[in-house]
C-alpha cells in the first residue's frame, strides 16, 4: 500500500470497517445489515438485564437460559445467508 | 410540564453478586448490583442481613468482580458497566462510601455488542483483570501496586479476535506463573459466508486459553481447543498448589473439566425425573467455596437444583469429577458462600434468601461422576434425581424483592389515612399480591395490656454506665406502675418510686440516681436509697417538666418556671425562677453536650402560639433569648442534634445543627434551626402529619438519637446515610412511646395504646414501603380493583406449566409409584401425603414442573386484600384446554339488566416460537355475584387474534383483539360486534376512553388518538406518534396528553397539540376528511412529546396517585426489577429553575461513580426532556461539605436552604 493511499477515503472506510463490527459500505446487501441489527439487538438484550428479565417472564425460562438462548441466536440470527448468484 | 423524577422504592431484583472482604479485615460482605444501583450488604450475628451503603450509579452495572493484590487483606471491586470505561472501586470505612480508585475509557458508553463491560475475569492472584464484550473485544489491564502501596492500572493490552462471540471469560489459577484467562469463542465468520448451512452447523464452540506474558507486556491466544456446543459458561479451578487448576465448563447437561494438556473429564448433570426429554439442564449460577484443605462448587441449574461438584485429583491431573445433588432453592442470579457458613442466594424473581448450611452434601445422596458416565448410541446416559425438602441448607432469613412488578393500583381500599400501593409480584409458584403502605416496617417484640387506660411510660436505667434500661415505669391518671426489665418483665414495688400519685417525668439523674416528678413534687431517690423530696409551693401544681442528666425545668400551674441544677454532691438544687406570661404549654431542654456542665438552651412553649428560647447559663439564667410564633400552641417540644452529612475527611467540617421541634395543636411538626451561639431561630420547616396534635419522644436509632412523633399515627424522624428522613411507621396510634433497650432487644420502644403496653423495634431502616404479602398461584398478568366491593380481580397465567389439576394428578401417581416400589405400605403413602400437605408452600421452593411450550396455565381470581393469605380469595376459576388469560375489565352494558360485568380476555394454545400463533381467542363474559366475592360465566365469544386490550366505552365493550380495534355490544348467546377498524400497526396492547375519544396504544407503535362517530357508527384514528414505541404500560393523564413507558426503560408523556385538538373538536367531521387524507403512513395529526426520560428499567406500570394525604398527584411507576418511582409535577416556575440548575451543578461536580455521564445515561435512547433526575440531587448532602457550599453559592443560597428544598419535594411526594 502506497503512503497516500492511508488517506484515501476507501481506505479510511475500510479501517472503521474493520475497527466497528457493522459499518455498513456501498455494497451492503439486505442479508448482512439484518444480521448486523440483529445481533446488536441481541447484545443488547443480554446487555439490558430488565430487558432479558422481561423476556425470560413472557416465556416463562430462567433468565440465565434466556441469555444463552439469545447468545446462540446470534450464530445464525435471520437464517442462512442467501445464494450469490440470486443478488 | 416539569417533572421531577425520585426513587421511592429502590431495584430490589439482584443482577450479580460478589462476596469478599471490602471493609478489610475478618468480616466478609456482599456486593450486589441491582440493576443502575450497587448495595454492600452483610449477615449481622443474628443473620439477619443488613444494608451497609446503598449508591445509585445512574449506569447499568452488568457485572461485578472482586479482586485483591497480593499480601493485601482488602478486596477491591471491578465494575463492568455501560460507560465504556472500566472501573474499580474500593470501599471507605471511614466515609462510608466507594471510591473510585481508577476509572479508565475504552470505548463508547452504552450496552453495544462489542465494547467490553458485559464480562469482567481476574486472575485469581490479583495481577490482571480481562474485561470483555459479547462479541471481538477483550482488554486486559495489568494491576501493580506503586511505591505508595496504591494500586495502579497499566493500559490494556487488546486480546481481541473478530467474528467471535464469548459466552463466558473467566482468570485460570496457575500460581504465580503467567496470569491465564479463559474464554468460550464461537467463530461465526464462515456461517455468515455460506448459503448451504453447512459451515453454520458445523460451528464449533472452542475453549481458549490467553496467556498475559508480563516480561513482555503482551497477551497471545496460548490454547484453543474445541468443546462440548452446549457450553455456557465457565468456573475458575484452583491451582498453584491448593488444587489441579484448570477450568470447569458448564455445558447443557454437562460439567467437563478441562485444562491444557489433560484429557477431558465429563460427567452428565444429573436432571428431574419429570423434565420433559427434549429440555436440556443448563447451569445459570455458580459459587465456588474454597479452604485451605478443600474446595468445591456449588452449580445452580436453571430448574434450581443445587449440586455440589468436587474433584478427585493428584497433583495437576483429576481422575474423577462429581456432581451430588445438593438441594433445591429458589433460582437465582447469583449465590455467594460466606466463610462464615453462609450461603447468600439471589433469586431472579422473588424474595432473595439467607441460607446457613447444616451440612455441605456429604452424606449420600444422587451423584454423577465421570467415572460412571457411560456413553451409549442415543448418546450418554442420564442420571435422574427427585428434588427433596432442605437437607444441607436452613433459611435464616429473607430480603424482600417486588421484582418483577407486573401491574400495580394505587387506591385506599383499606380506608387508612394513606393509601395503599397494590402490586403483583413475581413469577410462577412464587407469584404474589403485595400491598404496599407508605411507612417504616415495624417488628412487634411484646404487647400485653395494663390495668386500667395508662396516660405515658418511661424507662430509665439505673446507672448511666449500664447498657439496659432497668425500669419500665407507666403513670396512670392516679398511680404510677413500675416494671423492673428482666428475663421477663414483671412489676417491682421496691423501686422506691411513690406508686400513689400520676407522674410526669421519670428518668435517670446525676450518675446513679433517680428522678421522678409528680403533680405535687420532686422525688430524688439517691443511690444509696435515700430520698429528697421536694415539694411544690402553696396549692400550686406541677404541669410541665423538661429534664437531661443535670438540669430539671419544672412549670408550675399559673405558668411559674423553676429551674434545678445537680450540684457536685449530686444534690438538685434550685438555681432560678422565672414568671412566664401565662401557663405553659410544653418544654424542653437538650441532652447535656459531652464535656459540659450544662446544655445551655430551654424550649418553652405557651398556649399564645409563641415558642420562646430561655438560657440557661449562670450569667444570663432565664433570659429570653429568641421567640418564635407558630399558627396553633405547641403541645410538644423536641431539641434535635442533626448530623445532615458525614461529608469532609472526618466529618468534622460539616456542622451539626440543633432543631427544634414542635409538634402543634393543628397536627403540624414544626422544625426550626437553633443557632447554638445566641439561640436564635432560623430556617423553618412545617410539614402536617396528622389529624391529632404530634407528641415528640427521644429514641435511640443505630445509636444516635432519633425523634418518635405520635400524631394519628406514628412517625420516626431520623438520620439514614447522610439525609433526615420523616417517615411514618407502619403501626396503629399511640399515645406515650419511650426507648427501649434490653438483652433481647438492643433498640427498641416501648409505647402505650390504648390498654396497652407495647414493644416494638424498627429493623429495616431507610425502606419506603410496609408490605404484606397474599401468594397467588401463576404468573400474575393484569389486575382491576372492583371498589364497589372493595376486592381485586386478579387474572394469572404461566407457559410451559400444568395445571393445578394435572400436577395434582402426577404427583398421585408418583407417590403411588414410590410406595409400591419401596415396600407396597398403604400407610407410607397416606404419611408421605401429610407431609406433602405441611409442606404447602413446596412449590415456590421445586418450581412447577416444566411442560411444553404450548401448554397454558391460567386462572382468574376474585381476591379480599383486607383477609390474610390463602384466606382472602374468595374465587379462584382455574381456565381449561391451554387457555391462558391475558385482559381483563369491567364493563356496563347500557340497557342491559345484569349490572357490572367482567370481561376477560384470552388465548388458547398462544406459541411465540417459531412464530406467534394461537388456536382460538376467546373474550368471557362474566356475571358477579355473591357481593363480589364470585364470578359466573355468562358466555364465552371465539375472536380471530388475542385480546390484549378490553375497555369499556359508552355502554359497550372496546376490544383490542390483535391488530383491530372492535366494538362490541352484549348479546344473549355472545358478544355482537358492532363497528370496527382494522388499521392499527401491528398489536393493541392498550386502550383508554375519556369521553368520545379512544386512546390506543400499539405494541411496537405508541399511541393513536380514535374516535368514535356515533351517528355512522365509525371508528376512525385522528393523530398518532411519529415515533415507533414498543409500548409496555400507559396511562391517560387528560383529554389530550397520554403517558407511556417504553421497552427500552422510557417513559414518556405525548401530548395533542391545543389548535389541532380543539380543530377536531370544532370540526363537524371531527376531522375526518382530512383522516382520508393521512400523513406519513399514518394518521393525518401528529402528536408531541413533551416529556422524556430513560428510567433505565422496564417499567410495567403507571399510575396517576397521590400517596400522602392533600400531597401533589404524581405519576407512580413500578419497574421490572422491583423498583417504584414517582414523576411530580413541578408548580412554580421558580422551583424548575432551582432544581434545573441544581441537577446541572449535580452533574458537573457529582459525575456518577460507574463512569456513565449523568444526561447521556437520562437521554440514552432520546434525549430527555423537561425531567430533573431527583435521584441525583438528593445525592446532594453526601457531597462533602465545601462542594455542597460551591454548589449552593452558585445557586445564591446555603446549603441547609438546598437541604430543605430537597425534603420539601420530597415530603410532596411521600
Amino acid at each position: 500500500m502506497q503512503a497516500s493511499d492511508r488517506f484515501n477515503i476507501n481506505s479510511q472506510l475500510e479501517h472503521l470497517q474493520a475497527k466497528y463490527v457493522g459499518t455498513g459500505h456501498a455494497d451492503l446487501n439486505r442479508f448482512e445489515w439484518a444480521v448486523n441489527i440483529q445481533r446488536d439487538s441481541y447484545a443488547s438484550y443480554i446487555g439490558h438485564y430488565p430487558m432479558l428479565s422481561y423476556f425470560a417472564l413472557a416465556e416463562n425460562e430462567s433468565i440465565g437460559r434466556e441469555r444463552y438462548k439469545f447468545m446462540q441466536k446470534m450464530l445464525l440470527p435471520c437464517g442462512l445467508a442467501p445464494d450469490r448468484e440470486e443478488e | 410540564m416539569y417533572l421531577y423524577n425520585l426513587t421511592l422504592q429502590k431495584p430490589t431484583g439482584v443482577v450479580c453478586a460478589v462476596n469478599g472482604n471490602f471493609i478489610g479485615g475478618k468480616t466478609q460482605e456482599i456486593v450486589v448490583a441491582r440493576g443502575k444501583v450497587l448495595d454492600l450488604i452483610r449477615p449481622d450475628e443474628s443473620g439477619k442481613i443488613q444494608t451497609l451503603y446503598s449508591v445509585e450509579v445512574f449506569g447499568t452495572v452488568r457485572s461485578l468482580i472482586q479482586f485483591r493484590l497480593t499480601g493485601s487483606q482488602k478486596d477491591y471491586l471491578v465494575v463492568g458497566s455501560d460507560s465504556g470505561r472500566i472501573i474499580i472501586l474500593e470501599y471507605n470505612k471511614e466515609r462510608n462510601v466507594f471510591d473510585k480508585v481508577h476509572q479508565e475509557t475504552f470505548g463508547k458508553s452504552g450496552c453495544r455488542r462489542i465494547v467490553p463491560g458485559q464480562y469482567v475475569a481476574v486472575d485469581p492472584k490479583g495481577r490482571a483483570v480481562m474485561i470483555g464484550a459479547c462479541e471481538k473485544q477483550k482488554l486486559v489491564y495489568v494491576l501493580n501496586r506503586d511505591t505508595a502501596a496504591r494500586l495502579t492500572i497499566s493500559s490494556p493490552l487488546e486480546a481481541h479476535k473478530s467474528h467471535t462471540i464469548f459466552y463466558s471469560i473467566t482468570g485460570v489459577d496457575c500460581g504465580f506463573d503467567n496470569p491465564m484467562f479463559a474464554a468460550i469463542e464461537l467463530d461465526y465468520s464462515e456461517a455468515d459466508q455460506d448459503p448451504t448451512g453447512q459451515a453454520a452447523s458445523e460451528a464449533q464452540k472452542h475453549l481458549t486459553f490467553y496467556e498475559l506474558d508480563l516480561g513482555l507486556n503482551h497477551v497471545s491466544r496460548r490454547w484453543s481447543e474445541p468443546i462440548d456446543n452446549g457450553a455456557n459458561m465457565l468456573v475458575t479451578v484452583p491451582g498453584g498448589g491448593d488444587g489441579p487448576s484448570g477450568v470447569l465448563v458448564c455445558a447443557e447437561n454437562f460439567v467437563i473439566y478441562k485444562n491444557q494438556g489433560h484429557p477431558d473429564v465429563r460427567a452428565v448433570i444429573p436432571r428431574r425425573a419429570d423434565l420433559p426429554a427434549e429440555r436440556g439442564v443448563l447451569i445459570v449460577s455458580i459459587a465456588t467455596h474454597k479452604q485451605k484443605s478443600m474446595f468445591f462448587f456449588l452449580l445452580q441449574t436453571e430448574y434450581g437444583d443445587i449440586f455440589k461438584v468436587t474433584l478427585d485429583y493428584e497433583g495437576e491431573r483429576v481422575s474423577n469429577l462429581k456432581i451430588k445433588y445438593f438441594d433445591t432453592i429458589p433460582v437465582t442470579s447469583a449465590m455467594c458462600v460466606l466463610k462464615t457458613g453462609f450461603l447468600f442466594a439471589a433469586s431472579e424473581f422473588g424474595n432473595h434468601a439467607l441460607y446457613q448450611f447444616q451440612a455441605i452434601g456429604s452424606e449420600e445422596d444422587v451423584e454423577a461422576t465421570s467415572a460412571t458416565l457411560m456413553e451409549t448410541e442415543e448418546g450418554f446416559q442420564p442420571v435422574f434425581f427427585q428434588p427433596r425438602k432442605l437437607k444441607n441448607l436452613v433459611r435464616i432469613d429473607q430480603i424482600q424483592s417486588l421484582m418483577p412488578i407486573m401491574d400495580m393500583k394505587v387506591a385506599n381500599l383499606f380506608e387508612e389515612e394513606t393509601p395503599q400501593i397494590f402490586t403483583l409480584c413475581g413469577r410462577g409458584p412464587r407469584s404474589s399480591l403485595r400491598i404496599l403502605k407508605p411507612g417504616l416496617p415495624v417488628s412487634d417484640m411484646a404487647s400485653s395490656s395494663l390495668p386500667g387506660l395508662p396516660n405515658a411510660v418511661w424507662t430509665v436505667k439505673k446507672n448511666v454506665s449500664d447498657e439496659f434500661d432497668a425500669y419500665i415505669v407507666v403513670s396512670f391518671p392516679n398511680a404510677t406502675l413500675v416494671l423492673s426489665i428482666g428475663e421477663t418483665v414483671e412489676e417491682v414495688s421496691d423501686s422506691a418510686f411513690l406508686d400513689t400519685t400520676p407522674s410526669l417525668a421519670v428518668s435517670l439523674l446525676g450518675d446513679a440516681s433517680l428522678m421522678q416528678v409528680h403533680p405535687n413534687g420532686i422525688r430524688h431517690i439517691r443511690e444509696d436509697g435515700r430520698v429528697n423530696e421536694w415539694k411544690t409551693p402553696g396549692k400550686k401544681t406541677i404541669v410541665k417538666v423538661g429534664s437531661n442528666r443535670l438540669q430539671v425545668v419544672i412549670a408550675l400551674s399559673g405558668g411559674e418556671l423553676i429551674y434545678f441544677e445537680m450540684d457536685m454532691t449530686g444534690q438538685l438544687m434550685e438555681v432560678e425562677k422565672h414568671e412566664m406570661p401565662g401557663d405553659v404549654a410544653c418544654l424542653d431542654i437538650a441532652p447535656v453536650p459531652e464535656g459540659r456542665q450544662r446544655s445551655r438552651f430551654l424550649a418553652v412553649g405557651s398556649y399564645d402560639n409563641t415558642i420562646r428560647i430561655l438560657s440557661l447559663d449562670p450569667d444570663d439564667c432565664m433570659q429570653i433569648l429568641s421567640v418564635q410564633s407558630v399558627s396553633s400552641p405547641p403541645e410538644s417540644l423536641l431539641l434535635l442534634e442533626v448530623q445532615a452529612s458525614i461529608g469532609g475527611e472526618d466529618g468534622a467540617d460539616h456542622p451539626a445543627s440543633v432543631f427544634l421541634n414542635a409538634g402543634l395543636q393543628n397536627g403540624v411538626l414544626f422544625r426550626t434551626v437553633v443557632d447554638m451561639v445566641t439561640g436564635q431561630l432560623t430556617d423553618t420547616r412545617s410539614r402536617f402529619l396528622g389529624l391529632r396534635p404530634p407528641k415528640l419522644f427521644s429514641v435511640m436509632v443505630r445509636g444516635r438519637r432519633a425523634m418518635i412523633c405520635l400524631s394519628s399515627r406514628p412517625w420516626l424522624g431520623y438520620i439514614y446515610q447522610g439525609h433526615f428522613l420523616l417517615t411514618p411507621l407502619s403501626y396503629n396510634a399511640l399515645e406515650y412511646a419511650a426507648s427501649f433497650s434490653s438483652d433481647q432487644c438492643a433498640e427498641g420502644v416501648v409505647a402505650v395504646s390504648g390498654e396497652e403496653l407495647k414493644i416494638f423495634t424498627i429493623e429495616r431502616l431507610g425502606e419506603a414501603f410496609d408490605e404484606s404479602v397474599i401468594p397467588l398461584r401463576y404468573t400474575p398478568r393484569k389486575f382491576i380493583l372492583l371498589p364497589k366491593w372493595k376486592s381485586l380481580v386478579i387474572i394469572e397465567s404461566d407457559q410451559g406449566a400444568f395445571t393445578a389439576q394435572e400436577r395434582e394428578e402426577s404427583k398421585k401417581e408418583c407417590f403411588e409409584m414410590d410406595g409400591t416400589n419401596e415396600n407396597g405400605n398403604a400407610m407410607d403413602i397416606a404419611e408421605e401425603e401429610d407431609e406433602e400437605r405441611d409442606d404447602a408452600f413446596a412449590d415456590e421452593q421445586y418450581g412447577y414442573p416444566k411442560a411444553a411450550s404450548d401448554k397454558w396455565a391460567s386462572c382468574i381470581r376474585i381476591l379480599d386484600p383486607k383477609k390474610q393469605g390463602l384466606d382472602s380469595t374468595t374465587c379462584l376459576l382455574e381456565l381449561q384446554d391451554n387457555e391462558a388469560a391475558f385482559s381483563l375489565c369491567t364493563v356496563n352494558f347500557h340497557d342491559k339488566d345484569h349490572g357490572v360485568l367482567l370481561a376477560v380476555g384470552t388465548a388458547m394454545g398462544l406459541q411465540f416460537w417459531p412464530k406467534r400463533s394461537i388456536t382460538a381467542g376467546f373474550i368471557h363474559i362474566y356475571k358477579i355475584v355473591n357481593d363480589g366475592r364470585g364470578i359466573e360465566l355468562l358466555h364465552k365469544t371465539k375472536v380471530e387474534g388475542v385480546p390484549l386490550a378490553l375497555c369499556q366505552f359508552q355502554g359497550k365493550l372496546l376490544a383490542g383483539v390483535g391488530s383491530v380495534l372492535r366494538v362490541y355490544d352484549l348479546g344473549k348467546k355472545r358478544l355482537l360486534r358492532k363497528c370496527e377498524n382494522k388499521l392499527f400497526p401491528n398489536n393493541i396492547v392498550s386502550i383508554h376512553t375519556y369521553r368520545d375519544r379512544i386512546y390506543v396504544g400499539d405494541m411496537q407503535e405508541s399511541f393513536h388518538y380514535c374516535k368514535y362517530r356515533r351517528d355512522e357508527n365509525q371508528l376512525y384514528i385522528f393523530a398518532d406518534d411519529s415515533v415507533p414505541r414498543w409500548l409496555t404500560s400507559s396511562f391517560h393523564i387528560d383529554f389530550d396528553t397520554m403517558a407511556g413507558a417504553d421497552k427500552f426503560g422510557n417513559v414518556y408523556f405525548v401530548r395533542l397539540p391545543q389548535d389541532i385538538s380543539d380543530e377536531i373538536e370544532e370540526d363537524p367531521t371531527g376531522g375526518k376528511i382530512k383522516w382520508e387524507q393521512g400523513k406519513l403512513n399514518g394518521a393525518p395529526n401528529k402528536l408531541e412529546e413533551i416529556v422524556q426520560f430513560h428510567v433505565g428499567d422496564n417499567v410495567t406500570c403507571l399510575q396517576k396517585a397521590s400517596l400522602i394525604p392533600g400531597g401533589g398527584e404524581c405519576i407512580i411507576y413500578g419497574t421490572v426489577m422491583g423498583s417504584i418511582g414517582a414523576l411530580l409535577a413541578f408548580s412554580s416556575r421558580e422551583e424548575v429553575d432551582f432544581f434545573n440548575h441544581l441537577e446541572m451543578h449535580m452533574r458537573q461536580e457529582h459525575p456518577p461513580l460507574c463512569g456513565r455521564d449523568h444526561m447521556t445515561y437520562r437521554s440514552a435512547y432520546f434525549p430527555v426532556k423537561d425531567v430533573f433526575d431527583g435521584d441525583l440531587c438528593e445525592q446532594f448532602p453526601s457531597l462533602p461539605y465545601d462542594l455542597q457550599k460551591k454548589i449552593a453559592d452558585e445557586l445564591d443560597r446555603t446549603p441547609a436552604e438546598v437541604l430543605k428544598k430537597l425534603e420539601d419535594i420530597r415530603n410532596k411526594i411521600i
